[in-house]
């Protein structure tokens, strides 16, 4: 009995290891697995990238930035990049466009609608991309529901073409990107003062002059980052141009895809690859930057 | 507050209808007694659930997918909650650089990650292998987990854990009946969050899948851009329906909201 006690108390005095070197040690194996798995892996693409190809030889071991060169100096690259950054700049305004008004709508309803309507923005995260693109190809098709239902209104008569077009691309992104600005703008409009909201409309503002003057603001930091999110997402999705694009209308994404699994260039694919990735980090950087410097202003 | 007027009514209504349109058209397509794509239905036939269990292709990529996301939600929770209990209390040098890294995965694109693991896979030797592939969903299943075990870890009571250890407590013991116990909903939560996370990859799976590892996602999507015939509509109904069973036993064990707008938490 003693013996016992005076053991757990030596115990307790003498920490086993002091405790920067403990936290080091519970992370050690994710870390382990992370730079094996990740870090690793990563930098190999980036030598991939430099390496020279040979349609009979292969991947080289020599370094150049040949595939920099061709990618940045064909004209088919540029169309596929401004592609990719114009449907993910779309995709971002459209989003930002539905999502700011929903989030305050979804901010007025009692509280049973209120959940079933989170339940509408959230339930398609949990659904496979496939599927979902999948539903919106049977929906966009030539003889497809969308066309089927406009013509048989009389509306229009030839089929508008969705497939395979950039703007079907940006309707369906649009589907998948909402669920984040939806959140992001509506935490933020619960991290706002409501009694802002209810003092305009009890000195007699109208609901527009409310959402546009109370509402609006409260909502940016949410607008700015959901954008970042939606943004970043839509401009490396793969799925979606995949199935909507077709072959034809490709992004950065598809393009690297077609490299690796098709023409199997890969150190032409990784230069693209890395390309989009560069440009991605570029364009967050200087967004938080800006909103950095405009929000803190602002909400100083 | 005022309430919704007739004009924000109308535009929950039509965003309703627009965000579960594809998801609808889906299962209604699935019913089809004809052999093509047709919405609305002509007729009600289970016709295409049943081809289901004559494409032994798709049952066996459900399975892989299934064993994937269990084994890689798993390994990714066991390694990530000592990892949270780390970064989530006091800060030592280098925490934010882990933590960064931990949450990297979510920062690249993931066609970035797919050729980077296709690269080391193959020149590794182990590309195409189903650890090969397990692996690399531990990687992208680790932020979704982490993020809200560390959120539970942030809201631990540190003076609970040190009268138990006052008490004479060993740290395993501490760890069982207090730390664990307090941080569960946030580990259950981040393990469906991991596990729906991995059952759907594409992007990544897409280049590191070989014929005999091809997961239900790579599958649904190479039939897709070969055949448009409603096989891969009733195959997403069954997915769809797997799904709604899952969320409804996470709203009842830890409540969908907190799941997945912790998820949108940054």
């Amino acid at each position: 009995m003693t013996m016992a006690s005076t053991e757990t108390l030596r115990e307790t005095a003498r920490p086993a290891l002091p405790p920067a070197a403990r936290k080091w040690l519970l992370s050690a194996p994710m870390l382990l697995l992370f730079a094996l798995m990740l870090l690793v892996p990563l930098l190999m693409t980036l030598v991939l990238s430099f390496n020279s190809f040979d349609f009979y030889e292969g991947i080289g071991g020599d370094l150049s930035l040949a595939n920099y060169a061709e990618v940045l100096g064909d004209g088919y690259f540029y169309e596929i990049f401004g592609r990719t950054f114009g449907i993910a700049l779309a995709t971002t305004l459209i989003c930002a466009a539905i999502g700011v008004p929903l989030a305050w709508f979804l901010n007025r309803m009692t509280p049973f609608w209120r959940s079933v309507m989170v339940l509408v923005v959230l339930g398609p995260l949990l659904i496979s991309v496939v599927v979902r693109t999948l539903g919106w190809a049977i929906i966009l098709g030539n003889k497809g529901v969308l066309n089927g239902a406009l013509m048989d209104l009389g509306l229009i008569e030839r089929p508008i073409r969705l497939m395979y077009s950039s703007g079907g691309i940006v309707l369906v992104l649009v589907h998948v990107m909402l669920p984040y600005m939806v959140l992001a703008v509506w935490a933020a409009l619960q991290r706002a003062d409501a009694s802002a909201e209810a003092a305009a409309e009890s000195l007699g503002a109208r609901p527009w002059t409310v959402f546009r003057r109370v509402i609006l603001p409260q909502a940016m930091p949410g607008v700015l980052s959901g954008s970042l999110i939606v943004f970043a997402l839509s401009a490396s999705a793969f799925a979606t141009p995949a199935i909507i694009g077709g072959r034809r209308v490709k992004v950065a994404a598809t393009a690297v895809h077609d490299e690796f699994m098709n023409t199997l260039n890969w150190p032409l694919g990784a230069a693209i690859a890395m390309i989009l990735l560069v440009a991605i980090m570029a364009v967050m950087l200087i967004w938080t930057r800006l909103v950095e410097a405009r929000v803190g202003k602002e909400y100083a | 507050m005022r309430r919704n007027g007739i004009f924000a009514k109308a535009f929950c209504a039509l965003f309703a209808l627009f965000m579960l349109a594809p998801i609808l058209v889906v299962i209604g397509v699935s019913f089809t007694p004809t052999g093509y794509l047709e919405f609305p239905p002509s007729g009600l036939s289970l016709r295409w659930f049943r081809a289901i269990l004559d494409n032994p292709d798709f049952i066996a990529a459900a399975w892989i997918s299934l064993k994937l996301a269990l084994i890689a939600a798993t390994l990714a929770t066991v390694l990530a909650v000592p990892a949270a209990l780390a970064i989530g209390r006091g800060s030592f040098r280098g925490r934010e650089a882990l933590q960064a890294l931990f949450m990297s995965p979510l920062m690249v694109p993931t066609v970035v990650l797919g050729i980077a693991f296709l690269r080391f896979l193959t020149l590794v030797g182990i590309s195409g292998t189903f650890t090969g592939m397990m692996l690399c969903h531990v990687v992208i299943v680790t932020p979704f987990i982490l993020r809200l075990v560390l959120a539970s870890v942030v809201g631990l009571d540190a003076a609970t854990e040190r009268a138990a250890v006052a008490m004479g407590a060993s740290d395993w013991t501490v760890f069982r009946r207090i730390t664990l116990p307090t941080i569960l909903p946030g580990i259950v939560g981040g393990w469906v969050l991991a596990f729906i996370t991995s059952f759907d990859e594409l992007t990544v799976t897409v280049f590191i899948a070989s014929p005999s590892t091809t997961t239900l996602p790579v599958r649904m999507f190479s039939h897709i851009a070969q055949t448009t015939d409603p096989l891969v509509a009733s195959v997403s109904t069954v997915a769809i329906l797997f799904t709604v069973a899952l969320m409804l036993a996470v709203d009842r064990l830890y409540g969908l909201d907190k799941l997945l707008i912790g998820e949108g938490k940054t």
